[in-house]
């Protein structure tokens, strides 16, 4: 017996309020950290859900206010797992998060995707700043404040920002 | 699969999870002394990605232990097992990891080539370990290899500016190599929990990784301008559980809340 009359768009739309805490500009949708949902036939719903990594320290508290969220809608049964495979990319990133990042000073992925390589001294690849627009940045550091983001600094309007590592 | 061979796969497991989060713990020792801020905020970033996968492999060792009912320590399970007791509650003997993550970190020059021989090996042993039968093991690996890529261009690029850099940086570098070689032959020693997991297709023969390692090391040194050694006396046992002086200090430190306030949650 199904005793939810839901369909999982509504879920995804609930979900859409569940921000991620190190980013709180976007929500787990927008980040691509949420993989799919099962609505069991015993009424358990699932969330499968994805770290972007390993190490992410915002899961525990995502996995928990995923729950919380739920809970307070009425769902009883709710089993939140984690998978690993296939592995998280920036490419799953929506484009409504990737306009949102730019809006909060953080500079989104590329289009085109950037996968790490093992190539020594690469060049920087072309990253716009959020602030002014321009495209005369450089890198400063491979890692910056969250495990998914290097730090860059804008030639012309001097700020620095956050762009998402190569992934 | 026999009991035998889950307990093999458990302690290969434990290998992986061990050799993890002892190096990254050593890594979160630079927290807030690294040379310059960007490198600090690296090196215990590095820190965070190892953590994060001897998690994952401690979560997945505590769900083969409690399906099976095997203790960490022998004898009869008391209670499931769960990736914290597998950290924080197992001693020095039961610890898997090589000896080269538990080695201090010494300078700079020290704790750089350390990351670069360690990442070469975890760059090729998860390239192999992503196509284990076991999905677990393999989904693991496939998600950690992406961070060891990053690793491993990070840690090569400082071998070759400290070694090609001054005669200062060189010198170090010079002697980090000297005390951190007779630790490099133990990557490649399988134990034999090792070569049964590799027999069963679950794990990785660590012996088909060295020419490969070797190669990268060679052409890494040749960049930096740093020789590559002549083959010294090897030291080994701590994939068995024989460790160095070091490990004891670490769980001390590491250990110490869970001994003095057993389950403190914060």
């Amino acid at each position: 017996m199904i005793k939810y009359q839901i369909d999982k768009a509504t879920i995804y739309s609930y979900l859409e309020e569940v921000k991620d805490p190190e980013v709180p500009a976007l929500n787990v949708i927008d980040m691509g950290i949420v993989r799919d949902i099962i609505l069991h036939e015993d009424d358990c719903l699932e969330i499968i859900i994805t770290p972007t990594y390993s190490g992410c320290p915002a899961m525990d508290v995502i996995s928990m206010n995923i729950r919380i969220m739920l809970s307070t809608l009425g769902f009883k049964k709710i089993k939140i797992t984690q998978s690993l495979s296939p592995a998280w990319t920036t490419d799953w990133m929506s484009e409504e998060g990737k306009r949102k990042l730019r809006q909060y000073g953080i500079a989104p992925p590329n289009p085109k995707q950037q996968v790490c390589n093992d190539k020594l001294f690469a060049d920087d690849e072309a990253v716009q700043c959020p602030h002014c627009d321009s495209w005369h940045t450089h890198r400063v550091s491979e890692f910056g404040s969250t495990p998914c983001k290097s730090l860059f600094v804008c030639d012309d309007c001097k700020e620095p920002f956050d762009y998402f590592k190569c992934h | 699969m026999s009991n035998q061979s889950t307990n093999q796969l458990i302690n290969f497991t434990l290998h992986l999870a061990d050799n993890a989060l002892i190096l990254g713990h050593r890594n979160s020792e630079w927290c807030g002394h690294g040379p310059v801020l960007e490198q600090d905020i690296a090196i215990t970033n590095i820190s965070l990605d190892l953590i994060g996968q001897s998690r994952n492999f401690y979560q997945y060792a505590a769900t083969l232990m409690n399906d099976q009912k095997v203790s960490p320590l022998g004898g009869d399970l008391e209670g499931a097992v769960s990736e914290d007791t597998l950290a924080y509650l197992r001693d020095n003997r039961e610890f898997k990891n090589c000896l080269l993550v538990e080695l201090p970190n010494g300078d700079w020059a020290k704790t750089i080539l350390r990351q670069f021989l360690f990442s070469t090996y975890q760059f090729y042993l998860y390239q192999e370990l992503q196509n284990s039968k076991d999905k677990q093991l393999a989904a693991i690996a496939e998600k950690s290899l992406k961070e060891v890529t990053y690793h491993l261009r990070w840690s090569s690029e400082w071998v070759i500016r400290l070694g090609d850099g001054t005669n200062e940086s060189h010198e170090r570098m010079l002697t980090a190599i000297d005390e951190l070689w007779r630790y490099v032959g133990e990557l490649f020693t399988a134990a034999g929990y090792e070569l049964q997991a590799a027999k069963e297709g679950s794990g990785v023969n660590p012996t088909i990784l060295q020419l490969k390692w070797e190669e990268r090391v060679k052409e890494i040194f040749a960049e930096a301008t740093l020789p590559y050694p002549e083959q010294v006396y090897q030291q080994t046992g701590g994939k068995e559980g024989k460790h160095t002086e070091h490990l004891g200090y670490i769980l001390t430190e590491l250990q110490f809340m869970q001994r003095a306030y057993p389950n403190s949650e914060w």
